[in-house]
């Protein structure tokens, strides 16, 4: 290994550069917190990288590229494959050519996330293979295995991280590029990617024929490691749980598990046998001691208290030891704000002021339920701000209704609000309703990616742009205004009261630019303005 | 033999705790040790408590400091003390911003680099290999004031006392 193929990269870094090095033809996703820098870094290093509106729709159109035939990753964070999910159950019944690789960016311990949900559980639900890399390094060896994988069975598989590996730099030892790929072609096969019931219900038995295929692979030749130790400890993990064990217990014998789903069933027994005691480190839920218990191999598992939140050495020390006593809770740091100047500011205390039930949404602007504001009443996923707001609503009696407001953000908004929208149009509240797009121009919460509606492409290239209030207008919402927030604080104030008064349907694009990105957002639009400009001196004049 | 340094950075968003981190990383990367850094983004961003964990040695495990085993605690303000003494080990080195004589930055934004060169004191890597750490992160009209950070808090350093090795290893 010589020192020029060393690098220090974070774990998203090193899934990109793998990707880059196995030939992807396309990434696509959305931003989410650990996930965002794998497309941003993938761009950067000269990849092909591009953020879809949602993850279901990046999930489509990295579907259809590794239909024709192309070597195609799709990002997200843990919840975005919710949003996936529906894509990629009936994903996993076709034949995909094109090597198909889904990252899913797991935040247990929620560092900036509204859930700990454990997406191993998508692995078997939809049936598809996972790799979970335990540091930089494997995160670049198993996106090169994950292509080889998708490929040789022709599914999609899942990468699955976590926080602690998207976000921990490790050294990598890189490897030459794989020899180009074949160009893009599309080859008909009308039986493994029409699914209609007749050719579905073949195709699911080939799914689990793929999958049995792959556990016996996974039992031979699976990216799986046995660290010999002591045999009266026998330690199984996955993820950065190895990295915890292998230094909590450096004695233990320690089998640590790359592909796991389908899991080496025979190995893991073997393993088991081996030693006295054989317990299972898993961050999250029970899923893998579950599996193992219901396969007949004797394991232990951890105790209840550990589901919550990351683990850390000392936890896993605990969990070794069996201890359940109360864990000592760090002090609490100073939590987060929203900036001083923030365009969401004015907007949080008008709503603070008014008495309004806020029904909020995901990004910086969630942040409006702190003090001073605490002006945010619901919180739960992308979109929802429109649909609770709608509910509430619906049920609540007139005074109470008239105080409902739904806030969302601009990125949130082309996520998943554009549905709400059309619920509104077509079950509008005797009340009426009123909808606040917040709209800083960025994605900002998770560190300023464009969206549709900036006009810019992940590269900050200029593009095709949604223009809200046209298409709220068009939608049919009777009321459509645009102001600065910053403006007139009696004037914006009169606005909503004057609103939510009436018994229309009203949306509000409040637009001023984050302050954060407001400096980045002069020099592409300089850019773009001198892009242009030289265009038009190039051309021929008549 | 297999002793791992632990150091943890702590301050608040936009002090250039990752910065730093990043640099501290890279530096001993540079002079041929395993390392492990990690952070978490995210809320952090906005203005909360941020901190950063880097380890390096001969074979690093967990990317985590444990609480406690902290061989270095660098504070970039004051207020972040407290919240974070209990990652560090009993006869540990704090590093506080008061370190760093009042007024003698030329750009308080320069913190983090002044406090960098106070770590880099009690650490044996060599001076250069910080040097190029501090210059890779930072655009090359930034590097004069930033060497004279790194220089004013190199000097401060020089009085620390370094924590006695873990008996562990």
């Amino acid at each position: 290994m010589n020192q020029a193929t060393r690098l220090l990269l974070s774990g998203d870094e090193a899934v990109a550069l793998a990707a880059l090095t196995a030939g992807v033809r396309l990434g696509t996703g959305y931003p989410g917190t650990p996930s965002t820098e794998i497309l941003e870094y993938l761009d950067q290093i000269g990849g092909r990288a591009q953020w879809a509106p949602n993850e279901k729709v990046a999930l489509e159109v990295g579907l259809g590229s590794a239909f024709a035939g192309a070597r195609t990753l799709v990002t997200m964070k843990h919840v975005g494959l919710n949003v996936a999910a529906d894509v990629l159950f009936t994903a996993a019944y076709t034949d995909v050519p094109g090597g198909l690789v889904i990252v899913s960016a797991d935040d247990p311990g929620m560092a900036s996330s509204q859930n700990e949900q454990d997406n191993r559980h998508y692995a078997r639900a939809a049936g598809v293979p996972m790799l979970e890399p335990a540091d930089s390094q494997e995160a670049y060896d198993m996106t090169l295995a994950a292509f080889d994988l998708a490929e040789r069975w022709q599914i999609p598989v899942l990468l699955r991280l976590t926080t602690r590996i998207c976000h921990s730099k490790t050294v990598v030892a890189t490897r030459s590029p794989a020899p180009p790929p074949a160009e893009p072609h599309f080859v008909r096969d009308i039986p493994a990617r029409v699914m209609i019931p007749a050719y579905a219900k073949p195709a699911h038995r080939r799914l689990r024929d793929k999958l049995t295929a792959i556990a016996a692979w996974n039992e031979e030749q699976g990216p799986n490691r046995v660290y010999p130790g002591d045999r009266s400890l026998g330690i199984i993990a996955s993820g950065v749980s190895v990295a915890h064990a292998r230094e909590a217990a450096p004695q233990a014998s320690l089998l640590a598990l790359g592909l796991t789903y389908p899991l080496p069933l025979q190995r893991i027994a073997a393993f088991a046998a081996s030693v006295e005691r054989c317990l299972v480190i898993e961050e999250g839920d029970p899923v893998l001691v579950n599996e193992l218990r219901a396969a007949g191999i004797a394991v232990e598992g951890k105790a209840e208290m550990y589901r919550f939140g990351e683990l850390t050495v000392p936890r896993v020390r605990r969990v070794l030891a069996g201890d359940e006593s109360p864990e000592p809770v760090p002090p609490r740091g100073k939590p987060p704000e929203l900036c001083p100047g923030c365009s969401h500011r004015p907007v949080f205390e008008i709503l603070s002021r008014l008495g309004c039930i806020v029904s909020g949404d995901i990004g910086c602007y969630t942040l409006g339920v702190l003090p001073p504001f605490q002006a945010m009443d619901t919180c739960v996923c992308m979109g929802a701000a429109i649909g609770v707001g709608l509910g509430l609503r619906h049920v609540l009696p007139e005074a109470e209704a008239r105080r409902v407001v739904s806030v969302i953000g601009d990125s949130t908004f082309v996520h998943s609000g554009l549905t709400g929208l059309a619920e509104m149009v077509y079950n509008p509240p005797s009340t009426g309703h009123l909808v606040l797009i917040l709209d800083n121009g960025t994605t900002a919460m998770t560190g300023r990616q464009e969206h549709p509606g900036t006009g810019r492409t992940l590269n900050h290239e200029p593009t095709g742009k949604i223009d809200f209030a046209a298409l709220a207008r068009a939608m049919g919402i009777p009321r459509v205004h645009e102001v600065d927030p910053m403006a007139d604080d009696a004037a914006f104030a009169e606005l909503i009261s004057s609103l939510l008064a009436g018994n229309e349907l009203a949306l509000v694009v409040a637009r001023r630019p984050c302050v954060l990105a407001a400096p980045h957002i002069r020099l592409y639009e300089q850019a773009a303005a001198e892009t242009h400009a030289n265009r038009c001196a190039a051309a021929p004049t008549e | 033999m297999n002793k791992v340094t632990n150091v943890v950075i702590a301050g608040l968003g936009g002090q250039g705790v990752v910065t730093f981190s990043d640099m501290l990383a890279m530096a001993a990367f540079n002079a041929g040790h395993d390392v492990k850094q990690s952070e978490l983004h995210g809320m952090s961003q906005r203005g909360g408590s941020v901190s950063s964990d880097v380890r390096f040695g001969p074979t690093v495990l967990s990317p985590m400091v444990p609480a406690g085993e902290a061989d270095y605690l660098v504070v970039l303000e004051s207020t972040q003390v407290e919240v974070n003494r209990g990652l560090l080990k009993p006869d540990g080195c704090l590093l506080t911003p008061e370190l760093i004589p009042e007024g003698a930055l030329r750009n308080k934004k320069s913190l983090n680099v002044a406090m960098l060169g106070a770590l880099s004191a009690v650490l044996e890597i060599p001076e250069p290999v910080w040097l190029d750490a501090v210059h890779a992160k930072l655009a090359a009209k930034l590097h004069k004031v930033n060497d004279q950070a790194f220089a004013l808090g190199r000097e401060a350093g020089a009085a620390l006392s370094r924590p006695t090795p873990s008996a562990e290893d």
